[in-house]
């Protein structure tokens, strides 16, 4: 089942082409991770695709209601926002603000997958950076949406939680829903995701399995630098070694 | 019903109660509440009907609407600093007020004060909406909040400055400081319809302003559309603020303790606090009105001077509190 349709979507900010007829899909059962440089429009992306900004083209989420939108994808921001001094339960219980109901159980299981038990009755204002990131890709799980779409959900966390959380990510996935992030760690991408999409002058420049698309061509091209590469017991891995130019 | 509202509901009753005892005629307090629900004619059912009912009403309406309309800006904003005064509404109100004292209007017609004041507050809502647009930005909103505060602040200094009746002076500086005291039914009837729109305005903002908690980019994209809700939060409070200053002056700080005061209440979260602190405000406005007549019952202590006298000292002890805390 498909769960976000992007046809020949185009953004232009503040007079600047960011996006140039992007095309993408993201199906039931993928990990997709988006990558490329600081500034490519891989936020710009998924805003656009929400239908947060305005695009030209088509986004199939950005042509819904807003509220089936809410109740179709569910979307960490970037910029880790926490207002209010509210404990970390109740932060994770916002995620139920679109269905409208007071169910304990999503909330319950978000807390449970993100390991934040011990966490629940603390303010989330003072947790730590990676606790709150933790909250909130919690508060995102909460609101049990088809498509989850987050920006850069594990930069700042520990290299066990970076894991468990692209684990997380690989069971909702399993269990017939899509995920849709942003990461700069290319070895956890290519480990992790199912699907890695490369944006580089503001269009595709790679979509497909991880093995096909980290070619040595695309990251020079992409991110201009090299990478180790290696196929282990333990899957893949890829270890950026310097820039080229 | 949760802990806190009914607490605060009881203490709301107790203090309306007491409000209604309270007064420079000494009436027995079971006869004064039976004139009140009784009616009839006579001197006991004209005070109590008169002058004690809609000074309770009053305070009841302009503090729970203050505490309700600081929360609703606070949530908004994400801010704690936002009170309902940083539209400029009350300013504008003020100078609306003070015209009509200054040229004689208010004397010559009862009701020319509230309805000048009114006036005030409805130019300054419309400057407001016409400066955000469709898609201002939260920035836009406080920005031209304090241009308009700031512009009604020098008019009205204008006014005073150039007043040539020292008379008009001195009952423009009371009036700005607000006081409950001598007002008539009629009062609670041309602000109640005001407080209506503005309280239904208010009563659907709760949940956007917790879906807030998360930033605008997750709450518009958990499908709250937020243009609506800061029109709702723009419009309601400036009907609130608007319809209180007009018949009672400038109430500072009700706005912005209340909900400081009850955050902890309801785990911080804002959209229950609107209600807990709509509570609080009336509570803390009832006490505050009995209290300036129980200091100075002969002086006419001004209801906005206390608020801020026993505000600010509170303010500064939940600062202190808070700085403790994230040390």
């Amino acid at each position: 089942m498909t769960l976000l349709t992007l046809t020949q979507m185009s953004v232009n900010l503040r007079g600047r082409s960011v996006l140039t007829d992007v095309n993408l899909t993201v199906s039931a059962g993928e990990v997709v991770g988006l990558i490329g440089r600081n500034g490519v429009g891989k936020t710009t992306l998924m805003r656009a695709a929400l239908g947060l900004i305005p695009a030209s083209g088509h986004s199939s989420l950005a042509d819904m209601s807003a509220n089936a939108r809410a109740r179709a994808a569910a979307w960490m921001p970037q910029t880790r926002e926490i207002a209010w001094p509210v404990s970390v339960a109740d932060l994770v219980a916002l995620g139920r603000l679109p269905h409208d109901d007071n169910a304990q159980a999503p909330v319950e299981a978000a807390l449970a997958h993100m390991a934040l038990g011990p966490l629940r009755n603390r303010r989330a204002t003072n947790l730590s950076g990676g606790e709150q990131a933790r909250a909130l890709i919690a508060r995102a799980l909460a609101q049990e949406t088809p498509l989850l779409m987050a920006d850069e959900p594990i930069s700042g966390l520990d290299p066990a939680h970076q894991i468990a959380t692209m684990e997380v990510f690989a069971g909702i996935a399993a269990a017939g829903r899509g995920v849709m992030l942003t990461l700069h760690d290319i070895g956890l991408a290519a480990r992790h995701c199912t699907r890695l999409v490369i944006l580089s002058d503001g269009g595709v420049l790679a979509d497909g399995p991880p093995g096909e698309v980290l070619t040595p061509a695309n990251l020079a091209q992409a991110f201009g630098i090299s990478a180790f590469h290696a196929d282990s017991p333990d899957g893949p891995v890829f270890q950026p070694l310097r820039r080229v130019t | 019903m949760t802990r806190p509202i009914f607490l605060l509901l009881m203490l709301v009753a107790l203090l309306a109660i007491g409000s209604l005892s309270i007064g420079p005629a000494n009436l027995p307090f079971a006869d004064g509440l039976r004139a009140l629900v009784a009616g009839g004619d006579g001197p006991l059912v004209l005070v109590m009907r008169e002058i004690r009912l809609p000074r309770m009403v009053l305070a009841v309406m302009i503090g729970g609407t203050l505490g309700l309309a600081g929360a609703a800006m606070q949530g908004y904003l994400r801010n704690p600093l936002a009170e309902p005064g940083l539209l400029g509404v009350s300013g504008c109100a003020a100078l609306g007020a003070v015209l009509a004292i200054q040229t004689g209007m208010s004397a010559a017609f009862a009701l020319a004060l509230p309805l000048s004041a009114l006036a005030g507050a409805v130019l300054a809502v419309v400057i407001l909406v016409v400066l955000t647009g469709p898609r201002g930005e939260t920035l836009t909103l406080i920005l031209g909040g304090i241009a308009i505060s700031a512009i009604a602040g020098a008019l009205t200094s204008l006014v005073l400055n150039l007043s040539p009746n020292p008379f008009a002076a001195n009952e423009i500086i009371f009036w700005m400081m607000g006081s409950l005291a001598d007002r008539s039914m009629l009062h609670v009837w041309l602000a109640l319809p005001f407080m209506i729109v503005g309280l239904a305005l208010l009563a659907g903002v709760g949940r956007g302003l917790d879906a807030l908690t998360l930033g605008e980019d997750a709450a518009a994209a958990m499908g709250f559309d937020l243009g609506m809700l800061r029109l709702r939060i723009v419009l309601g409070t400036a009907c609130v603020v608007g319809a209180g200053t007009a018949v009672a002056g400038s109430i500072g700080f009700v706005g912005l303790v209340v909900p400081h005061l009850l955050r902890g209440t309801v785990g911080g979260r804002p959209g229950p606090l609107l209600w807990v602190s709509a509570l609080g405000g009336a509570a803390m406005l009832l006490g505050a009105d009995i209290a300036v007549r129980l200091i100075a019952p002969d002086r006419d202590l001004k209801l906005g001077v206390l608020t801020a006298l026993v505000g600010a000292p509170f303010f500064l002890h939940l600062v202190w509190r808070s700085r403790r805390q994230r040390a």
